[in-house]
């Protein structure tokens, strides 16, 4: 295959990604959007191998259906509860081929030859930096897959002086990045290479053994973005366009979703990579809340809904935990064939991924018309007879909008103390993630349905 | 031993409400305790002694032997001489008896003293604090809604005109204009009914903070230019200076000559009805035009009002009636027997058909008027609601959102100054090659950011896992490595790159392909 036969399929291949990630903008484009991802894949693949001079196409056609095989059972086995951890550890794969390559492109005695002067140095230094992110991404990956798999406790690990380790490391890999690129031989260079690599793992453990559970969406996107920036730095380091390329394209696109989670959590991305809570409360002590909570039984519950015209349905972290959506969904069905509007309204971090709650629901098979996003939910709650909260507590608060010294003042949430009558289901009176405690509790229209999500709801549904 | 809920019949002329519905009886069957019904107790208001005989009532025909076998007796209207009998209710209550009714203790001083020589314990349902938590028990709010309602039917059943404009093919009618004075419980349930009857509603209320309430039920909102503070506590208002009623008396005179309907609704607590609307406006108003005095049975906000009477003055019809709730017998009985049942299951936390007065409770204290014979009423004035004052409090602060303090514009300025020299340097001292590549880089980051953004938030989790997919494209950096050219070394670490990017790819695909999957369509 020539030269000009590789770059129009390398071509043809980042259109396709492109019309992929285009595809994603509606359920309905979503799935030809994901069989044009997997066309431009195999043209690459295709192309990249019929371009080289492979020392065995066997091989690799022995690596790949490995590599196939344990991808596609993983994919057809996972729960969809499970998605966050899956994604964590793909993330890291890449990060590990990042480290891989960059290694084999250093020691590769060809490569080396054909670079001098400034191109070298540029050269030596897209190889270190290639394998910093991705080692980064490999061991940030890894606990942040132990984290939500619960081998590891989501409590953040905070170290004294962390900040000055973190910058420590830093420095370090600063240093050894001049002296990679002053090395004069192979093996002086590659001792150097490995001393980084070892900081850069132990940087990734650090800074994700630091970010606690419900910080995960940010963490998990993160990584998303690094593993794009690893394969568009190896994409340099090869120079080959169609890696820079996807690589900047994922890179962005996990940028936005820590952009988007971060906003949403009313934290600045910087807060939530450096670890703790709150670090940056203003002035002055939020606003006590007192008062008192009016209780409500699942039967009461079910005879409300059975009357309402209008619900919407509220889930947190908590309906997943509690495995509730399944019920939930049979509820709406019968909600809805009974002529009620049902509704989901989704906070943007209720769940451990972006997009967490929409798997769930729609796995429970909820139709997507009527799980709606915060934004397009409020304007509609006033007119809402019912909303049910069930596992969701920061998301939900008030406070966010009327307590500017509360520390989820500016916060976006769910309004749906606005509704006519709010049912929030809930284990006990505990505070949620952030540790702030919830006026919306002692609201004058809100009913709380204490116990188990799971229990509650199959009362519910017995009762309707 | 489950104590007995006896429910009389109500002797009050023309009382058609019951204390307790076959579907309140069952919630106090499951209580625990044991109910009995006097014969007929519930035909007035369309509920037949079978149906309540259905959940499990005991039916008692005798009013004595009613009263001589319950524990509890549950009554909407205040003990009075039963007219039959001779006798009066109170003195039918014998010690340790408990007593739920309206009794209006501020009017009926001497009534309070007759039960309270019973030695029976008594809870006067007008007199529940008027706080969040005690909301389900508020009959007064339950009744005043059913009233507010049944003031706009009455009117209308009284007015000659149709309440909706219309266009019709023989000719226009214009919608009638219905002023409602006193934004409460009652006022803002007869907004709510004039409104969906279609007549243009306007209301008055000297709290000027229910504006908002009365806007959110369709009606406009009259003021008067005076400002003053009107919050007499508890949901009330209180006595207006002489200056803010001449004004008001105004505005009145002027709203008369307009309106076709007034339902007046203003009451003070432990005064009588303030006086709103004088001979003179009724003279002044249309002939046809209605006025429904909701304060009718405290002395009337009507200067010509006689209660429980229609009168006609002036071509204007007034209607004095002090039984609004009572003419809406069986919504009004489900509603007052709920806040009863409601009070008991308070009192009765185990659900053993006992029951306890916690005179530690601010509620059951605030609603106990007489205690084993000793009376207690008035309660030590209850605290006013905290929740509502803080929020008020919050209002009155601007919520300055962190952001807008943060972003002054010149960060901006500079990082783009640092970005453009960068760029500068980076031309100088690289080589062609490099900056081809970048400039690749550069706009394939802007056209992800493009096309991200677009991306619906709903579809996050399958994004992520796309990029996931597509991320697994570092397989061609190991693909191209993986040659006779090289080393061992770089043979091995290579096929572990493809071998790992391998899973990436289909697992990345296909978990997308099956998560997309789920995503339906709501077919109907």
């Amino acid at each position: 295959m020539t030269e000009g036969l590789l770059t129009a399929a390398y071509i043809i291949a980042s259109i396709l990604f492109i019309l992929s990630l285009r595809g994603l903008s509606h359920p309905e484009s979503a799935r030809s959007g994901n069989i044009y991802g997997m066309s431009g894949m195999l043209i690459a693949v295709i192309a990249t191998i019929l371009g080289s001079q492979s020392a065995s196409v066997e091989a690799i056609l022995v690596a790949m259906i490995i590599g196939g095989v344990i991808g596609a059972v993983v994919a057809m086995r996972v729960e969809m509860t499970g998605m966050p951890q899956l994604v964590a550890i793909l993330h890291s794969f890449v990060g590990l081929a990042a480290v891989l390559v960059g290694y084999a492109n250093y020691l590769d005695p060809a490569a080396a030859s054909h670079f001098s002067g400034a191109a070298k140095t540029i050269h030596d230094v897209e190889i270190f930096l290639g394998i910093l992110i991705g080692a980064v991404t490999f061991t940030g990956s890894v606990i942040a897959f132990g984290k939500l798999q619960a081998v590891i406790g989501s409590k953040p690990l905070l170290l004294p002086a962390r900040h000055w380790l973190n910058l420590g490391l830093g420095l370090a890999s600063i240093w050894l990045g001049i002296e990679f690129v002053n090395a004069s031989t192979v093996s002086e260079g590659a001792t150097i290479l490995a001393m980084m690599t070892i900081i850069a793992l132990a940087f990734g453990v650090h800074m994700v053994m630091a970010i606690g559970g419900a910080d995960m969406p940010v963490v998990v996107s993160m990584l998303n973005s690094y593993s794009g920036w690893a394969a568009a730095a190896t994409g340099f380091m090869l120079s080959n366009d169609l890696l820079i390329i996807t690589g900047a394209l994922v890179g962005s696109s996990g940028a936005i979703l820590s952009y988007i989670m971060s906003k949403a959590m009313n934290r600045s991305f910087i807060s939530v990579i450096a670890g703790g809570f709150g670090t940056t409360s203003g002035g002055g002590s939020s606003a006590e809340v007192e008062g008192e909570t009016v209780s409500i039984t699942a039967e009461e519950t079910a005879g409300l809904l059975r009357e309402a015209k209008s619900i919407v349905i509220v889930p947190g972290y908590g309906m997943a935990v509690a495995q509730a959506q399944h019920p939930i969904a049979e509820i709406t069905k019968r909600l809805r064939a009974n002529g009620a509007n049902v509704r989901f309204g989704i906070h943007p971090v209720a769940g451990r991924l972006p997009g967490h709650m929409n798997v769930l629901l729609a796995e429970a098979r909820v139709p997507y018309d009527i799980v709606l996003e915060m934004d397009e939910i409020n304007g509609d709650l006033p007119n809402t007879d019912i909303v049910l909260v069930i596992g969701a507590n920061d998301t939900v608060n008030p406070a966010a909008k009327d307590d500017p010294n509360s520390p989820i003042a500016g916060m976006p949430v769910v309004e749906v103390w606005n509704a006519k009558n709010v049912i929030v289901m809930k284990r006990g009176m505990a505070s949620g993630y952030a540790g702030v405690a919830n006026p919306l509790f002692f609201k004058e229209n809100t009913r709380m349905l204490f116990g188990d999500a799971k229990d509650g709801v199959d009362t519910i549904l017995r009762e309707l | 031993m489950p104590l007995m809920i006896g429910i009389p019949r109500e002797i009050h002329t023309g009382e058609r409400r019951v204390a307790a519905t076959p579907e309140t009886s069952k919630a106090l069957l499951k209580l625990g305790f044991t109910i009995a019904l006097e014969a007929g107790a519930g035909e007035r208001a369309s509920f037949p002694d079978d149906l309540y005989r259905e959940v499990g009532v005991e039916i008692v025909s005798g009013t004595k032997a009613l009263w001589e076998m319950a524990d509890i007796i549950l009554k909407i209207r205040a003990p009075e001489v039963h007219p039959r009998l001779k006798v009066h209710e109170a003195t039918l209550l014998d010690e340790g008896m408990y007593l739920l009714s309206l009794i209006w203790p501020a009017q009926n001083e001497e009534l309070l003293r007759k039960l309270a020589e019973s030695k029976a314990t008594v809870l006067a349902m007008d007199s529940v604090p008027r706080i969040s938590r005690a909301q389900k028990l508020d009959a007064l709010s339950s009744m005043a809604n059913i009233g507010g309602y049944r003031a706009v039917i009455e009117a209308a059943s009284h007015f000659g005109r149709f309440l909706t404009g219309q266009i019709t093919a023989a000719g226009n009618i214009p919608p009638a204009k219905v002023l409602v004075i006193g934004a409460g419980v009652a006022g803002l349930a007869a907004i709510g009914t004039a409104n969906s009857m279609g007549a243009i509603v306007r209301a008055f209320d000297t709290r000027p903070e229910v504006k908002e309430q009365v806007e959110s039920m369709g009606a406009e909102f009259l003021e008067v230019d005076l400002k003053e503070d009107a919050d007499g506590g508890g949901g009330y208002a209180k006595v207006m200076s002489p200056e803010f009623i001449k004004a008001e008396m105004a505005l009145f005179t002027e709203q008369a000559m307009e309106v076709d309907i007034i339902i007046t609704t203003a009451l003070i607590p432990g005064k009588p009805a303030p006086r709103l609307i004088t001979e003179a406006m009724m003279e002044v108003m249309n002939d046809g035009s209605v006025i429904v005095d909701m304060a009718s049975e405290n002395g009337g906000n009507c200067a010509l009002t006689e209660p429980d009477k229609v009168v006609v003055r002036y071509g204007v019809t007034l209607i004095g009636y002090t039984d609004l709730p009572s003419r809406l017998p069986t919504q009004a009985s489900q509603l007052f027997g709920t806040n009863l049942k409601n009070l008991l299951s308070d009192m009765c936390k185990e659900k053993d058909g006992e029951i306890t007065v916690d005179m530690e409770d601010e509620v059951i204290r605030g609603t106990t008027v007489i205690k084993d014979g000793v009376i207690t009423w008035p309660p030590p004035e209850p605290a006013r609601p905290p929740i509502i004052r803080k929020r008020k409090k919050i209002l009155d602060e601007p919520v300055v959102s962190k952001e807008e303090e943060k972003s002054s514009g010149y960060g901006g300025m500079i990082a783009a100054a640092v970005g453009v020299a960068a760029m500068a340097g980076l031309g100088m001292v690289a080589p062609p090659e490099f900056l081809a590549h970048f400039t690749v880089f550069i706009l394939a980051i802007f056209v992800g950011y493009q096309v991200v953004w677009n991306v619906t938030p709903a579809l996050h989790t399958p994004l992520m896992s796309v990029t996931n997919a597509i991320s697994g494209i570092i397989v061609i950096g190991a693909l191209v490595q993986f040659t006779t050219e090289t080393s061992t070394v770089v043979m091995v670490l290579s096929f572990v790159a493809i071998l790992i990017a391998a899973i990436n790819i289909t697992g990345g695909f296909l978990v997308t392909q099956r998560m997309l999957k789920m995503f339906q369509k709501y077919e109907d």
